[in-house]
């Protein structure tokens, strides 16, 4: 799918000028420096098997994630500087499979019963 | 070019000398070929219609063949095996073959227009819905030429569809089928989504949208958002049948619970799929015919949204009797309760419309307000149901079966043919003939209030859908025998139709196409003339209000009364500009749907055809990408677009 | 000449004067298609959660994970989330040497992690957790062999930018194609993350 989706350049599109909407791109050097903080974040991440931390462990877990998560998101993505648009689909997608598959899981007694 | 060009259909063929290289895009012209390969919306919209149309007459034929079977106790016209067959095909059949591909075909021809555009944003992505569309409708029905049809019902409940309690490929048809189907949504969504929030015409914002563009990128989004979750569902089922996996069996441990869940997310919505394109066609047929603008456009839009959103809060309530506990139950009888606020919003709204309007009963219209009031019988039926006590007792009974034919019988298809009789002078340049119309409309409607009515009878005193025969004496005799009748009264309502398109059509022939705006409409698909130009708008539309087209024919005077100040003629673009560009068509949107038949016959039959249809698939990427993205020399000559025409567009 | 021709109605050919959002189609079709893709890999992991303790008469996630080693390949598929985004960088700067160069890592290093992939699986299978052996089993390849063909997708289309690349048609004007690509392949990425952790670091039943 995803092939062909973007394989229609030639199509009506109306070339939006990318590239050059307006914003500046970050510097490779900001880029490695993001990189950097994820690789941090991971081998915190991962340090979470080694070492016991009791019950702070799953939420110290989940909001690692999330950092990573949004980092990605935020920079690789270009969300941080592209229309805001984007961010929507995105968090709407996002958001709404969270709330659908949550509420089914807890149809399933997912979070009392493992 | 502009000057050298005539009428861009028939340009085509003295430029078929210049040859591209391998990978020649075809020329446009009229003969089958220009079907197979165009990239039109109005093309693709006809060919939707067409299809769907088709499939229409075989979902119809099945119904007949159910309601023979059950027109007299003991019925011996269908076996119990084929008789499963034939009711899971008719419900598999109308709901993703025929109500959802008329709404595509609707979509595709009028909402370029209703905005004002040249085409949607991906001609040839278009193309491609429409090519795997029909290679999945057609590969679901060959199940019948292999004997071997699905016999789960339209929502093929777990461990049924197993490969325990359905040996045979029936379900692995169902499963490919629709999820070949699902592909063609999905990339349809897509690119409607993208069309409406990139090509709408200058002026026009999003709230100066006619209702029907509003209600088909609600649909759009519906469709994006929960295919993907039947797609999880029907590879699971695949996965189940063909490779051994363990989602389904409880004998493993596995939930088939989770088939129930993973269906109705995806399945709540699909039925806001199948009825909000309908209310758009009333929104805007209802206007038009009291000669007044929609009452509440702001209410009738966000009421939209609201059922697209809390629609997705909803599904549990097709699962009351299921065993998912009594605070699953509670919340969603809740919300199911809920929803039926903005769908009241809505029946309301259109009745405000009339309300103190210059009505005028054509068949467009009596179909209209066929779809308000025949919604409402169903969507009362419908809240019966949120209580979940008194489903508790409806469940699995016909009165569930009256219920979902008038929200879908009812509501859906009657809105599209009240767009048939509407449009169908924009589409072909001549109109359906009222006469037979009427006939059309009131026999239809009459039988299907004799099919259905005595549905509801029938589930309050426990007649158990899906059965395939019951015993005398139970008092079921008298209604199925009418329900009979009111079937058969259907089809010679759409016999009417049928007459009524050869008729019309044979009594146009000859003649001019008919004038402009034949209904004093209201939106911009009239500023174009009747049939639409294959460029569809000499010039862009500068959109100042909601109702363009409308405002464009009146104004008010001192008095405030409404004044007509020009005439259709003098508003209607004439349709005869030569230098708007099209995109040239394309062989590849039906090559590369031509595979995943392939890959689906190959899972359940053997590998190797799995590897061909693949190999065309992944090929037929390749050649897409490297299709030349236009006739060179179509290029030329216009001063506007050189610039953003990549000559290649690298791979991706 | 043609009938056949381009795109928009005359005055069309510049969207500004259009209504639209004026953000390129190709980009925003690529987004509608994330979201979409959101609910598909919620749908798998969801089965994978509701199926984690259904591990039958077979081996439990607890018994068979090997962190040590999904976190090399973890980090590996990370990484190439960063050398995506360089090739875009040096594109848009209209460096093509190390566009390429930067393309090829990455499909190396997402090589490499479905090597790990490949690898893990065959492990499993080894010590008894076949794809028909549990639920559990069955949701775990299953949701990870649904991101493996992601990757294994991105990996030919970045193979490919990099193929169009060697014969000269990938210049400064197709940035946002690579951009396009490093969209879906970030993507893949982020799924990765929240795979990686709810699925292998969050403590999973052990037998
Ligand atoms: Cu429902």
């Amino acid at each position: 799918m995803s092939t062909t989706d973007i394989a229609q350049s030639g199509d009506t599109s109306h070339d939006g000028g990318h590239g050059d909407e307006g914003h500046e791109h970050p510097s490779d050097a900001k880029y490695i420096q993001i990189a950097a903080i994820l690789g941090v974040l991971t081998a915190l991440e991962v340090s979470t098997y080694f070492v016991n931390i009791g019950p702070a462990l799953i939420p110290t877990l989940m909001v690692m994630m999330g950092v990573k998560f949004f980092l990605v998101a935020a920079w690789f993505m270009h969300l941080r500087f592209d229309s805001s648009l984007f961010t929507k689909f995105f968090v709407g997608g996002l958001v709404l499979a969270t709330g659908v598959y949550m509420i089914a899981l807890t149809a399933f007694e997912f979070w009392t019963k493992g | 070019m502009t000057a050298t060009t005539t009428t861009p259909a028939t340009v085509g063929e003295g430029a078929a000398a210049q040859p591209l290289g391998v990978y020649t895009r075809p020329k446009g012209g009229n003969g089958w070929r220009d079907w197979v390969t165009t990239v039109d919306h109005k093309k693709i919209g006809i060919l939707y219609g067409a299809a769907a149309l088709f499939f229409f007459a075989i979902g119809g034929l099945e119904a007949l063949l159910i309601r023979l079977q059950m027109a007299t106790p003991d019925g011996t016209v269908l076996g119990a095996d084929m008789y499963n067959q034939v009711f899971t095909m008719h419900g598999v059949t109308m709901v993703f073959l025929v109500i959802m591909p008329l709404a595509a075909a609707f979509a595709n021809y009028l909402l370029p227009l209703q905005i004002g555009a040249r085409d949607v944003a991906f001609p040839r992505l278009n193309a491609l819905s429409f090519w795997i569309f029909l290679a999945g409708g057609l590969f679901l029905n060959t199940s019948w030429l292999f004997g071997d049809a699905p016999t789960g019902g339209w929502f093929a409940y777990a461990p049924n569809t197993g490969v325990t309690f359905s040996p045979g490929h029936g379900m692995d048809f169902y499963a490919l089928g629709l999820q070949i189907t699902g592909i063609a949504s999905l990339l349809s969504a897509m690119n409607l989504i993208v069309t409406v929030l990139n090509m709408r015409a200058p002026g026009m914002t999003l709230f100066k949208m006619p209702v029907f563009t509003w209600m088909i990128l609600v649909v759009q989004f519906l469709l994006l958002f929960a295919i993907p979750v039947i797609t999880v569902a029907l590879f699971l089922l695949l996965f189940d049948r063909n490779f051994g996996a363990n989602f389904f069996n409880p004998e493993m441990g596995s939930d088939p619970l989770l088939w129930q869940h993973l269906f109705w997310i995806f399945g709540h919505p699909e039925v806001y799929v199948l009825i909000l394109p309908s209310f758009g066609i009333v929104s805007e047929v209802i206007p038009t015919f009291s000669r007044k603008p929609i009452f509440g456009y702001e209410f009738m839009v966000f009421s939209g949204i609201a059922i697209g959103f809390m629609g997705w809060g909803v599904w549990a309530h097709h699962m009351f009797v299921s065993g998912v506990g009594p605070i699953a139950v509670g919340a969603f009888t809740l919300s199911t309760m809920f929803i039926a606020v903005p769908t009241g919003v809505k029946i309301l709204n259109w009745m405000a419309t009339m309300w103190g309007g210059k009505l005028r009963f054509t068949t467009a219209m009596l179909f209209a307000t066929g779809v308000v009031s025949m919604f409402t019988v169903g969507g009362l039926s419908g809240v019966t149901h949120a209580v979940a006590p008194a489903d508790t007792q409806q469940t699995d009974t016909y009165y569930i079966v009256a219920h979902f034919h008038y929200v879908i019988f009812g509501g859906a298809l009657l809105g599209f043919f009240a767009g048939f009789y509407f449009w169908w002078p924009k589409v072909f340049g001549h109109m359906l003939g009222e006469r037979l119309g009427k006939w059309n409309f009131w026999t239809m409607l009459i039988g299907f209030n004799l099919t259905f009515g005595p549905m509801h009878i029938l589930g309050l005193q426990g007649m158990s859908r899906r059965i395939d025969t019951y015993s005398p004496g139970f008092g079921f005799e008298l209604w199925n025998l009418v329900a009979t009748i009111g079937a058969f009264t259907i089809a010679l309502g759409v016999l009417f139709f049928a007459l009524n398109v050869i008729f019309s059509a044979r009594r146009a022939r000859g003649l001019p196409p008919v004038g402009p705006d034949p209904w004093d409409a209201r939106s911009l698909e009239w500023f174009c003339p009747n049939p639409t130009p294959v460029h569809n708008f000499d010039e862009l539309i500068q959109v100042e209000s909601l109702d363009e087209f409308w405002h464009r024919k009146y104004g008010t005077d001192e008095n405030g009364r409404i004044v007509r100040v020009a005439t259709a003629e003098e508003v209607c673009q004439k349709g005869d500009a030569t230098d708007v560009h099209l995109p040239s068509p394309s062989y590849w949107p039906v090559v590369l749907a031509a595979g995943f038949p392939l890959i689906g016959y190959g899972i359940m039959y053997n590998l190797w055809l799995c590897a061909a249809g693949g190999i065309l698939v992944v090929m037929s990427i390749y050649a897409w990408v490297f299709e030349p993205p236009d006739d060179p020399d179509g290029a030329h000559g216009h001063e506007a677009d050189g610039a953003a025409e990549p000559e290649e567009a690298p791979v991706g | 000449m043609a009938d056949v021709m381009t795109t928009e109605a005359p005055a069309a050919a510049h969207q500004s004067e259009g209504a639209g959002t004026g953000i390129s189609n190709n980009k925003l079709l690529m987004w509608v298609f994330l979201g979409s893709e959101c609910l598909l890999f919620g749908g798998l992991i969801s089965t994978y959660l509701i199926y984690r303790s259904r591990f039958h008469t077979g081996p439990a996630p607890g018994d068979i994970f090997d962190i040590p080693f999904t976190s090399v390949s973890s980090f590996v598929l990370l990484m190439s989330s960063l050398t995506m985004v360089l090739a875009l960088s040096a594109l848009n700067r209209g460096d093509i040497r190390n566009n390429r160069l930067w393309l090829l890592t990455t499909a190396l290093l997402g090589s490499l992690f479905i090597g790990g992939q490949v690898y893990e699986f065959t492990t499993f299978v080894r010590e008894g957790l076949g794809y028909t052996t549990s639920p559990f089993s069955s949701a775990f390849f299953t949701l990870t062999g649904f991101h493996g063909i992601h990757v294994s997708v991105g990996i030919v289309m970045l193979m490919s930018l990099f193929i169009s690349s060697l014969r000269g048609s990938l210049r400064q004007e197709h940035s946002e194609t690579v951009e396009i690509v490093g969209l879906y392949w970030h993507f893949v990425d982020i799924v990765w993350i929240f795979i990686f952790t709810v699925i292998y670091l969050v403590p999973s039943p052990t037998s």
